[in-house]
Formats: structure tokens, sequence, C-alpha cells
């Protein structure tokens, strides 16, 4: 048994240890928004965040999450309310949007760390998340535009 | 070199699924006429949905209150308007631009409009190819027409209710934003208020449509209607789709196209946990466990002795030797006009090339997957397809059942690119067949490298040219050879898809040149290889905008001539492609002074209807790395819908057809396919992702597609581009560094 | 101390014993009487020989992919760039949403082209970026050496780290699909040993 927080609620999920957090997620928590995209840590799809840092779902063994935390989409605001996904809205980012949520995790973590990046900050932070549809012209701006809006939002 | 009139000359595909789609609806017509007749009503508009029509349907929506006027619209008492969509919305945004094409007519509150896929229905039928799907960068221009008159049948209905509520004549009401209203009274009323009413009526036999300058919502950049729910994790793809009892399923597939079982042995793969039946089926081994990762593992341990078959020959390198020498052979002609022959033979300079582009997949961040529920009597599917009316005939079949007893319920698609309108539904009745031997509802989940080695490529292609110059350096003459697999030989659709020797697909982009050269010859062979071919974004254009713009480059440097000035010489009789010429060489800079070691090459490809024309800047590394700078794109697609989806279309298809130019290949070797993941098989990232800017020409002709024409000319823009930076020419796809390193030789 | 420049091994190492005798008895004789094991004779001409066989594996993809020239780490046989464009960062643990541990775990995964793992995954930290590609053998040889360079290693410190060190020993236990160095760990340090005792001897 597995037990880990999961976008702040305690949760418990008996599957061997060495089933990668992915799949228990999706399958066994029933939270579909991270996603399967190529299994080995290529593409970025299944991004979520363990004690606040991005990690590639697909890979991470369950044992590794034993009593931490993680966040996946789901809990990255309980309203859609994050500047990058009022962003992502406001650019209208997503074709498909299959890698969307993998994109913007990995953003949401590069914009804590990083609160003005820079385009290079940009290249470095999202290398590791593949669009197939080709949205990152927008990624880029709406990454820029979340970052002005973070302010604003803390203003208010 | 006219354009057809007929888009079904350029698109093959058309006239064979409209075949198919005959055959198809003629059982659906029977049931169709005979719901009808047992409704009863004088429902003689197109757009019903059946299902609606029968009695107790009927009652249902009437007690739900809401207003379905025709198959395509529904409006509910609290104004919530739902557009069903015909067409899989796989990112192209084709909900929003079909929802703003009929409420462009509806005239409700944009922000109430919601949409959903439709069921698989005769009623959703494309209003061109006959079936069901979504393809060909035809869903707008298709839905151009049929779309606005429900949206104003609905409308009509609305004020006619609205009108005998109020005891007024209806030609006295207006309609807007989702009020209707009677000013000489001031009374108003909500759509939402008058679905009662309004589903009481008749519907009109026809109802006049707007003048194109009352538009208020076609041409504006509306948001898309999808977006929120693709940011915060609640979009369904068919892989997020879960039932009550539902097991997954993983198949091991032959290595070699074609290949059988021989034996297995699941002795190791049984003691994985949770593993549920490991059986044999038509497409391999099935193995349905409790969770997919007990399925993946448990196919890890499985032990399958394949008998490869004849496709176990199959090498890239012998194919592309073979391509070669097929190419210097003269192929069935697919176009002829003047005598390039003797127009060669004549003239003052002749130069001839040979193109190559590789096996392509189309690698959809979602892998393909199938979710069925199989009962004795039904079967009820649930998938990202684009392919409804064909795969509903193919699970039917595989079933066993009529095609009325099963259901497709079509999700959002995490990318299609046309792997998921699948000419032989692949995926479809393999998870049919795997749901017999699950005994539950079962989910198929294909993995990455199932995906990249799993067939149905774009094919491989090889392109042969000679172009005969007269003393000044103008093109006098102008011959094509291709060689490559038809798509759609050996698919259901071979005879209807296939005139005379020749797939159009093959040569589309090749024998409906735009460019005036007097002398000009096209021919093809059609080697037949056993590697599953198919569409792949804008499927023989993917071939043909690379290797004519390429070559059309080197004519021009071979007549001294300015790549730019000489389209624009053979574009005279094509206006509208000159003028988007014209336009990208003003936004583009062309001749512009560059930075050292850029280049800039010009493109432009027509396809789909839709006009594109490119620049691309680039330069290249000592180690022959290629950095590709800034894109530059025009398109002419007639009436623009949404400006922002043409932007984002434009945006996607470069970076898709960049791809295509510098990273990716499927090879052969001894019949098997040599890539697996991303790592072998790399898309392009964020950080080689250039500058991108698109121009979109204003204009009132008809709206065409945009999901796949601003792929072909990219690549051909950005090896003509290398050209000018290093005098190196590019004649194989894709580009590879260690042929560009300063240490390289020019190729040629 | 001799340099040895001989190209003829067992001359060099003729000349290496000579010399080092001679420097044994200037240093004390007295001391080497009661010194029961023979205490290590430099050999110049074998440690740099040594050494030769130490640049050999620092310099195999195993060990230099993550010792790169620029900024971002290599991978695969062919030393490519890493593809997701990792970067050093301020720790040689990557930056922001792309540290090491956002896709190496504690320990290799399974499978060829898994991600490989060990818990001190990393590059050097920019301080001291102790890079092996491009560096010739006589270069990396003084490199090696100098603490500002090299970690601020001592030659035994060095010589553990090869020989001990848990992410360093990575190299030898890289997971499925990879090559391994050219030596075993064990020659590895046997060889390094040499390179020291022999008075850490650079090639030419």
């Amino acid at each position: 048994m597995t037990s880990f927080v999961l976008n702040g609620k305690t949760v418990e999920v008996d599957l061997d240890p060495a089933t990668p957090l992915l799949w228990a997620l999706r399958d066994s928590l029933g939270l579909t928004g991270t996603k399967f995209g190529c299994g080995m840590a290529l593409c970025g799809a299944c991004t979520v965040h363990l004690d606040g840092k991005a990690i590639r779902s697909c890979v991470a063994p369950l044992s590794r999450v034993e009593g931490k935390q993680v966040t996946t989409i789901e809990g990255l605001s309980p309203d859609s309310s994050h500047p990058l996904q009022r962003a992502w809205i406001e650019i209208d980012v997503p074709q498909c949007g299959y890698c969307q949520s993998g994109q913007i995790m990995s953003a949401a973590v590069l914009l804590r760390e990083i609160p003005k990046p820079t385009d290079q900050d940009i290249d470095e932070a999202m290398g590791g998340n593949i669009c197939r549809c080709g949205t990152y012209p927008r990624i880029r701006r709406a990454i820029h535009r979340a970052a002005e809006m973070a302010p604003e939002r803390n203003k208010s | 070199m006219n354009r057809p009139a007929d888009p079904r000359q350029v698109h093959p595909d058309l006239h064979l699924l409209e075949a198919v789609g005959k055959a198809a609806s003629r059982t659906a017509r029977r049931s169709f006429l005979k719901t009808t007749a047992a409704a009863g009503a004088g429902l003689c508009i197109a757009g019903f949905v059946p299902e609606l029509l029968t009695a107790a349907a009927r009652r249902d929506a009437a007690d739900a209150k809401f207003f379905a006027p025709n198959a395509f619209v529904r409006i509910a008492p609290d104004d919530t308007v739902t557009v069903i969509s015909a067409h899989s919305e796989m990112g192209q945004g084709i909900y929003t631009s079909l929802a703003m094409v009929l409420n462009e007519e509806l005239q409700a509150d944009w922000s109430k409009v919601r949409v959903e896929s439709a069921p698989v229905d005769p009623a959703y039928n494309h209003t061109v190819y006959g079936v069901q799907m979504t393809g060909g960068s035809s869903s707008t221009p298709s839905e151009w027409q049929r779309l606005r008159k429900m949206g104003a049948m609905a409308r009509v209905m609305l004020v006619q209710a609205a009108a005998k509520q109020w005891n007024v004549e209806p030609s006295s009401c207006q309609a807007l934003n989702g009020v209707v209203v009677h000013a000489p009274t001031g009374k108003k009323a909500t759509y939402g208020s008058l679905t009662m009413e309004a589903a009481q009526l008749s519907p009109p036999a026809d109802v006049p449509l707007k003048d194109p300058k009352q538009f208020t919502l076609i041409g504006k950049p509306k948001h898309r209607v999808d977006t929120k729910e693709k940011t915060n994790g609640t979009a369904q793809f068919g892989l997020d789709v879960t039932l009550p009892n539902m097991v997954y399923a993983v198949v091991a597939r032959p290595p070699v196209f074609g290949g059988k079982v021989k034996s297995v042995d699941a002795t190791e793969a049984r003691t994985i946990r949770d593993v549920l039946a490991i059986e044999q089926i038509p497409e391999g081994v099935a193995i349905v466990a409790k969770s997919f990762w007990s399925a993946k593992q448990a196919r890890e341990k499985l032990q399958v002795s394949w008998e490869d078959g004849p496709n176990a020959i199959l090498s890239t390198e012998q194919m592309l030797a073979d391509f070669s020498k097929q190419s210097a052979t003269p192929g069935i002609i697919a176009k002829k006009e003047g005598d390039a022959t003797a127009a060669l033979a004549g003239a003052a300079k002749v130069i001839t090339a040979e193109y190559d582009v590789p096996y392509l997949a189309h690698a959809m961040m979602e892998p393909l997957n199938c979710v069925v529920d199989l009962r004795p009597d039904s079967c009820e599917l649930w998938t990202g397809t684009q392919f409804q009316t064909v795969d509903r005939m193919q699970a039917a079949k595989t079933a066993g059942l009529p095609p009325d007893k099963v259901k497709i319920n079509t999700t959002l698609l995490g990318g299609g690119f046309g792997r998921r309108a699948n000419p032989a539904s692949d995926f479809i009745i393999e998870a049919v067949n795997v749901a017999k031997i699950a005994k539950a509802p079962v989910k198929v989940v294909w993995t990455r490298e199932d995906d990249l080695a799993g067939g149905w490529y774009r094919p491989m292609w090889h392109d042969r040219f000679s172009a005969g110059l007269d003393a000044q350096g103008h093109p006098v003459a102008w011959t094509h050879t291709i060689v490559g697999q038809s798509i759609m030989a050996g698919t259901l659709f071979e005879s209807f898809g296939i005139k005379d020797g020749i797939d159009a697909a093959s040569v589309e982009g090749a024998a409906d040149l735009l460019y005036g050269i007097p002398n000009l010859q096209v021919d093809l062979h059609s080697p037949k290889i056993g590697v599953p071919v198919q569409w792949w974004r804008s499927v023989g254009h993917s071939h043909t905008g690379f290797s004519v713009e390429g070559f059309f480059d080197e004519m021009a440097h071979a007549g001294g001539k300015d790549p730019y000035q000489l389209r624009r010489a053979l574009l005279a009789k094509q206006p509208r492609m000159l003028a988007l010429l014209d336009l990208v060489a003003e936004k583009g800079n062309w001749g512009q002074p560059l930075p050292a070691g850029h280049g800039r090459g010009i493109a432009t490809h027509f396809s789909f209807d839709t006009y594109v024309a490119q620049i691309v800047e680039a330069s290249v590394e000592k180690d022959g790395a290629v950095r590709v700078h800034r894109v530059v794109c025009a398109v002419d697609c007639g009436r623009v819908i949404n400006p922002d989806i043409v932007t984002a279309q434009m945006e996607g298809g470069i970076i898709f057809g960049l791809t295509a130019a510098l990273k990716t290949e499927i090879t052969l070797k001894d019949g098997r396919v040599q890539q697996h993941n991303f790592y072998d098989y790399p898309m392009m990232r964020i950080f080689e992702t250039p500058q991108i800017e698109v121009h979109i020409m204003p204009s009132e002709e008809s709206p065409t597609g945009v999901g796949e024409p601003s792929v072909p000319p990219v690549a051909p823009a950005l090896t003509n581009a290398i050209f000018a930076a290093t005098g190196k020419r590019v004649r194989r796809l894709p580009i590879r560094a260690r042929e560009l390193a300063a240490t390289s030789g020019v190729k040629s | 101390m001799t340099r040895n420049r001989a190209n003829k091994p067992s001359g060099a190492v003729v000349a290496a014993l000579v010399s080092f005798c001679v420097s044994l008895l200037a240093m004390g004789l007295v001391s080497s009487l009661y010194a029961a094991p023979k205490a290590p004779r430099p050999d110049t001409a074998a440690s740099s020989q040594a050494f030769l066989q130490v640049y050999r594996v620092f310099t195999s993809p195993r060990c230099q992919n993550c010792h790169p020239a620029g900024d971002a780490p290599l991978q695969g046989d062919d030393s490519h760039v890493h593809m997701q464009n990792v970067k050093r960062g301020k720790d040689g643990h990557g930056v922001s949403a792309m540290r090491c541990d956002t896709c190496h775990q504690a320990a290799n995964l399974p499978g060829d082209h898994m991600p490989p793992g060990n818990p001190r995954w990393s590059l050097p930290n920019p301080r001291q970026k102790m890079v092996f590609v491009g560096r010739s053998a006589p270069d990396l040889c003084r490199q090696i050496k100098n603490p500002k360079e090299n970690g601020n290693r001592t030659l035994e410190q060095l010589y553990d780290h090869v020989a001990h060190d848990g992410l360093v020993g990575w190299g030898w236990n890289p997971g499925d699909g990879r090559t391994l160095p050219p030596l075993t760990r064990e020659e590895t340090a046997k060889q390094m040993r040499i390179w020291i005792d022999g008075g850490a001897a650079c090639p030419q």
C-alpha cells in the first residue's frame, strides 16, 4: 500500500510499488488529466508536481511518492484560475490539447522558480514537453502573459 | 495548368468515400425513411436526427424541454445552445469554426454555445464524401452551407414561436443574441423560453441566408470553445474513458507486417499480477488485465514465435535503390500537356534531379486506443476516430451485429493527422476482437512503440525530374516521374480510388501544377510493397510540395533566375497565388540583406483548394546542424471563419512540416521498423521552433480548408534557404546534418 | 623526478627505478630500513601509460556524457546533446522545471533507452565543470590533478572518487542497452593507482 497526498487529500493505492505514478493516477485514482504519451520521460505529457518539483509520472515509481505531496493538473487551481490557465485561455494555446496538462505543469514550476522568465528560460524549462500540433509559439506567448498576470492577481 | 473545377479531381478520396458512403447509406436511407414514415411529420428538410423522430424520442425531447429542430443544434430552456458536430475535433478547431458558422444564422448568445460530437448517423454524412468522417481539410468548406441553413432554420422557428405567443407577424420580430424582440411592443423572449413552443412547429421548407456583409461572427477571432477543458484536465480523450468494471488490454503484434503467430508461451506472462487473459486474436496476441500496467508488464514477459512471411526481406536501402531505378523507366501518364520529350530534346539546357522522402508515422500525442463494450446484442465503442461510418461498418462486421446495433461515441482526439481515419479500421477491428476475449468492457491501449511500429505510414516516395530551359533560362519543359505506393491500393476503396492506374493522391500537387510550363508530363509508378500506408497530414502534397518546389528552385538557379521572380513569371495566370507570392515576398523581406551565413528560401503550394506561400530564413552550423530562424507564411483560404484558428493551423502545420524536414523517418531493416519512441523518432521542440508569422489574404471566395495546406511548402522553403546559405542542395528528407557539415562537399 | 619521455617503456622503467632509489636514499635511509612493505616507487612511464588507460574510460560515452564542454549534458554512444535542452543549472542539477530528477530516478529503470538513474544524478557544478569532452589526454591529466578543476580533490580523493563514488560507479552499471566503458571499474581503479603511485605523470 502506497500512501501520498494527492491535490491536498491523502490517498492510498494498492499497487506494486514499481508501478509508475502515472498509472496509479489515471487508472486507480481516476485522475485522467495527466496524460500518457511515451512512457519513457521523452514527451512530458505526464508531468505532475512532486513536493512542488516537476516530475514525469510515467517513469516515477510509486515508491518514490510515498508520504509526499503530488499535484496534478486537476489540483493546480480550484477553478482554472492559475495565471497559466487564464493565459492559455486568453491566447487559445491548445489545439488537440492532449499535451497541454504537461505543458502547464512544467510552466507552473518555471514561473514559481523564475517569475519573469526570458525566452531562454522558457526554452530550458519547456524543452522536455512535446506538442505534435505545434503550439509552441503560443505556449511561449502564454507563459510571458501569465508572468505579467501573476502580479496582477497578487495585487487584487 | 488550370485548377480543376471539381475538388474531387484533386481529392481522390472523395470519389471512393462517396461510393462507399452511397453503399453505406443505402441501408441507412431505408431505416431513415422507415423512421420518418413512422414519425409521420412533414420532415422533408435535411438534417434530422432519426432517433429524435421516433415518437418516444420526441416525447423525451419535449419532456426535457429541448428544442431540437434538426440534427445539428439543440436549445435548452436555460438558453444553452448545443451544436452537434459531425466532424471530429482533433486540434484543428473545428468545434469552434462549425459552431460559429451555425450561430452566424442562429444568432444565439455566443457565450451560451457548446459543442458535442455527433453519433454515427447518415444525418451526419459528409456533404461531399457521403460518409461520416473528418479529413482532407474539408470540414469547414463542406459544412459552410449546411450549418448556416441549420442555424437559420432554428432561428426562423424560434421567431415563429415568439410571434405566435405574442400574436404578431413573424416578420415584425427580430432575433439577436439569443433573444427574440418585437420592437413595436417591446416584447422580448429568450431562446430558452421559446423551446417548448418552437418544438411544436413544423420546420420551414427553406430558409434564406444572410448576405455576408451582415456577418457578425464569421471572420472574428473568437476564442475556441474547447480551451478551458484542455487546461484543467477535464477534456475527455479516448484514452480517458472509464467504464464500470472495465479491463485493459495491449496486443503483441507481429514485428514484420503481415506476420503471423507461430506459437505462444505465456507461462511467465501469466505470473504478472492481475492478468486476466492471454489469447490469440487475428492481429496477434491480446493480453487482458485489470490494469494497463499489468497488461504491459505481461506483454514484456510473453514469448511469441512469429512466422514473418514475405515482408521480412524489406529494407529501406533496397527500396531507395529500387525506386530510383524504377523512376528511370516510363510510368503511367498522369498528366500530359504539349510534348515534354521533344521540348527537352530541343532545350538549350537540361537539368535532372532525384528526390526522396521516407515513410513517416503520424505520431499523434495520444496513442491509439479504443474502449469497447461488447454484448450479445450490441456493441458500443468510445474512441477518437476520424472515420465513423466505415469504423461502424467494420466494427459491426467484426462483432457479427447489424450496424444499427453498433454505437460509436466520438471523443476528443489527441491528434489525428489522418491516422485515425484508417482505411482498414485497424485499431477498431482489433479492439472488437479483443473485446471478444475480454468478457468485460475493455480499453485497448497502444504504447508509443506500438504506434511507431504499427504501420499505416505516409508512403516513401521518389521523384525524378527533368527540366528544359531555353537560351534565356526560361523553362520550356518539365517531366516528373513519381514512384511510391498507392494509398488506395489494397483497401476497400481501391476500385473507387484508382482511375486508369492512377491513384490521384500519388500525383496531387504534381499533376495539377499551377505554374505555366508549356510542355509538361507527370507519370507514376505504384510499386506494391507490404508496408501499410495511409494519408498523413497533406497526403500526396507532403512529397510533391517538397520535390516540386525544390526542383523548381534548382531550375531557377540553372537558368540564372531569381526563384521568386521565376515563380512570378510562371504564375501570371494564377492571380490568387500570384498575389500571395507577392505578399509573402514583401512580408518576408525577399531580396533584403541578411545576417552572414543566413539564407532565404521561398516556396508556394496549392492544396485542398487553399493557396499557401512561405519564406524560410535559415542557417547551417559548422557541424551541419540547421537553424531555422524565421518562417513567414501567407495563406488564401477564401473567406475566413476564424482568423486566429487559421493562424494556429498555419503555425502548427509549419512545425509539423519542419519536424518532417529535419527529424523524422521510419526505416526498415529485415522487414522490421527501426524506430521505437521519441528518442529515435524525434519531434521538434520549443527551443528549436522558429519565429513564425502568418498573413491571411482577405477574400470573399468560399472558405477552404486550413488543416493541411501549410505543411507542404515548408520543407522546400527550408531546403531552398539552405541552398541560398550554403550552396548545398538537399534532395532527401529528413535533412542530414552530416551532409551539410562544413567538411562535407556539395551534394549534387 | 624524472619526466618520462622515452618511447621505449622498458628503458624508461629502468631509468625511473634508478631515479626513485636515488631519491629514496636522499630522503632518509633509516626510515626505509624499517618500512616493512616496500613503499610505492614512482614509475612515471607506467604512470602516464596508466593514465592513457584511464583516459579511454573518462572519454567513453558513459563518463564524458556528464562531463560536457558546454552546459548541456550529452546522451548516447554518439554523445549527442541531450534532446530535451537540459542545462547544468546553478547546482549541476538542472534548471526550474527541468531538473535531473524530473526524469531520472534513484536507480536505472528496466528497458532499453529508459532514463538511467542514481540518487545523485547530476552534472558537475558550474564552478568546477570538470570538462572531459574535447580534452586531449595531457590536458585532461593536468586538469584532473588540479584541485581547482577537480572538485578540490587530492589525488587519493580522486582515486576514491573513481573507485568508490556511487554516481561515478553508475558508468559501470548504466542500465539496459548501454555500452560499458572500455575497462571495468576495478581495472580502472588499478590504472588510477598505478598512475598516482607513479607520480600522476601526464602523457605528452
